[in-house]
């Protein structure tokens, strides 16, 4: 079965450690993640300015490339242009007045009015390949591995988009439990990584990363699992860093939810392209054998 | 035609062979002043029959050096439309003008010093970021380039998309003119043009071997014996040699294969 899939620019050039596990993956689970032609930016962040309409330009044009190719669904990675993609469709569909002046600022585009559906591959996974489905593929379960489920806020955030439930989602911790993994639940599994405020105040971001990944470490996490290339910078560059400034932190590996994905289905290791993953996410999976 | 009235000034020039050809004469406007000029020909003719003399922004004229980019209306219609000058014929009632030049920011580098890597385009114009998708420089491009989609390849980091989206690109500048986040799309096509021809399209080995050759000498002692020949003797060696047939196949070879 085919599918529309949006990649995003990060997940062509810093996250194809995101990106290749994730369509090789779903290859094997029967679907084709088709990249829509001619897509752009999604906006990267969704403007919160209510009279800023230009911004909801970006993810727009995507989703008219959709619609252009018949298709009323479009399947995302990337969580952050999930939710820019996900928020822009729905002001398409609930604010007329806005409609009519972005389809007619586009006038050389077909008229857009939300017809396509926004779904992160997550949701691919558990509402139309189901975890059962899941578990019985999985070749490689990934036994005694521990690992904390990390949201972020794109995925959740704000609730007319969310995935799952916003104060206690758990489709992070199904999904590990389909791959045989041990999910490791903590408070700040939902927390902000600090998002774009790593450009203004890197060292404030530094710190408030050593929390997330303390707390993770303090309740039995070995690594944490992510959807969003930018919480794994934030969470992942000042790693080094923190490990001089701090004699008690300890380095926690970085995993994409697709990484693990392809891991478990038993596909070859390289098409997880560890190599651009923070910490040694590969010496973790060598202790565990789950990796030659 | 005498030499005097050749040397006339272009615009009487042409009344006299608009009188000629009795072509219609049809109404646009210069910068917003009325003119009326003979059907059929170029905007650039045009505005030099008004009495315009390029001094510069002329270029080519002939539709690849991208000196003369135009803008225009016509009266009811908001669409603001973009041709070259020296290719575009006048329409009735056009409202123009010329943007023979616009300033933008061009990134200085060391070409050779540069490798295929997309942080190298990002890091020269970070700029580059600020495209909105609004598609303004796509529908400002009199070459047809898709100039967002070609700005959103970069983005991707994917060079060779970039480069291969924008090879009809002339470099007139139209694009950047009309850039809501004031990016020079134009230079930066041309950026991975250059890095996708230099540094990412394979090399060409028989190129190489064939430059190895002559560097070698291997036709050093035929081009010194060519330049000492008498011309008429020359004539005669270029009219009796052997070329090849307008149909041969892919093995055909001369009878003097020395040279091969």
């Amino acid at each position: 079965m085919s599918l529309a899939y949006y990649p995003g620019c990060t997940l062509k050039t810093k996250a194809r450690n995101l990106e290749e596990p994730g369509i090789a993956s779903l290859e094997v689970l029967g679907f084709k993640l088709e990249e829509i032609p001619r897509w752009n930016c999604c906006g990267a962040v969704y403007s919160l300015a209510e009279d800023d309409l230009i911004h909801q330009v970006a993810p727009i044009r995507n989703l008219i490339r959709v619609k252009e190719q018949g298709k009323d669904k479009l399947a995302t990675l990337c969580a952050f242009c999930f939710n820019t993609l996900k928020r822009a469709n729905l002001l398409m569909r609930e604010n007329a007045e806005k409609r009519n002046t972005l389809n007619s600022f586009m006038d050389e585009e077909i008229d857009y009015g939300g017809e396509v559906k926004v779904v992160h591959l997550l949701e691919v996974l558990r509402d139309e390949i189901g975890w059962e489905v899941l578990a019985q593929k999985v070749k490689l379960p990934l036994r005694e591995l521990k690992i904390a489920p990390y949201y972020g806020c794109t995925l959740l955030r704000p609730r007319e988009i969310a995935i799952d439930s916003v104060e206690n989602p758990t489709i992070l911790r199904e999904f590990l439990e389909a791959l045989g993994a041990s999910p490791v639940d903590f408070p700040e599994s939902t927390r902000c990584c600090g998002s774009y405020q790593i450009i203004s105040n890197p060292d404030d971001i530094s710190e408030y990363a050593r929390d997330i990944l303390n707390s993770a470490l303090s309740h039995g996490a070995e690594a944490l699992v992510l959807t969003c290339p930018l919480c794994d910078y934030n969470l992942g560059r000042g790693q080094k860093e923190l490990i001089k400034k701090h004699n008690e932190f300890k380095e926690m590996p970085l995993f994409y939810f697709t990484q693990l994905l392809a891991l478990a289905l038993g596909l070859d290791s390289q098409v997880c392209h560890f190599e651009l993953n923070y910490g040694s996410p590969e010496s973790l999976l060598r202790e565990k054998d789950l990796l030659s | 035609m005498s030499v005097k009235e050749e040397n006339k000034n272009p615009a009487e020039t042409a009344v006299k062979e608009k009188k000629q050809v009795a072509a219609k004469l049809i109404p646009v406007y210069i910068m917003g002043k009325r003119y009326e000029v003979p059907e059929g020909l170029t905007i650039m003719k045009a505005m030099e029959y008004a009495g315009y003399k390029f001094v510069r922004g002329c270029g080519c004229r002939g539709g690849t050096c991208g000196a003369c980019g135009t803008v225009y209306r016509k009266p009811g219609d908001y669409k603001l439309q973009v041709a070259l000058a020296c290719q575009k014929t006048v329409e009735p009632d056009m409202y123009m003008a010329q943007i023979p030049f616009f300033p933008v920011n061009r990134a200085q580098y060391e070409f050779a010093d540069l490798t295929s890597a997309p942080e190298e385009v990002f890091k020269l114009y970070p700029e580059l970021f600020r495209c909105v998708a609004c598609n303004a420089c796509t529908k400002a491009c009199p070459q047809g380039v898709e100039v967002m989609d070609a700005i959103a390849a970069l983005k991707q980091g994917n060079i060779a998309e970039a480069a291969r989206l924008s090879f009809d690109c002339i470099q007139c500048g139209l694009c950047a003119s009309r850039c809501f986040g004031e990016l020079a799309q134009y230079h930066m096509i041309q950026l991975a043009r250059r890095i996708y021809g230099a540094k990412i399209l394979p090399r060409a080995e028989h190129l190489a071997e064939m430059v190895g050759t002559i560097n070698e000498g291997r036709y050093d002692q035929i081009l010194e014996e060519l330049k000492h020949v008498k011309e008429d003797e020359l004539k005669k060696l270029y009219q009796e040699r052997e070329a090849e047939p307008m149909v041969a196949g892919e093995d055909w070879k001369p009878k003097d294969t020395r040279y091969l």
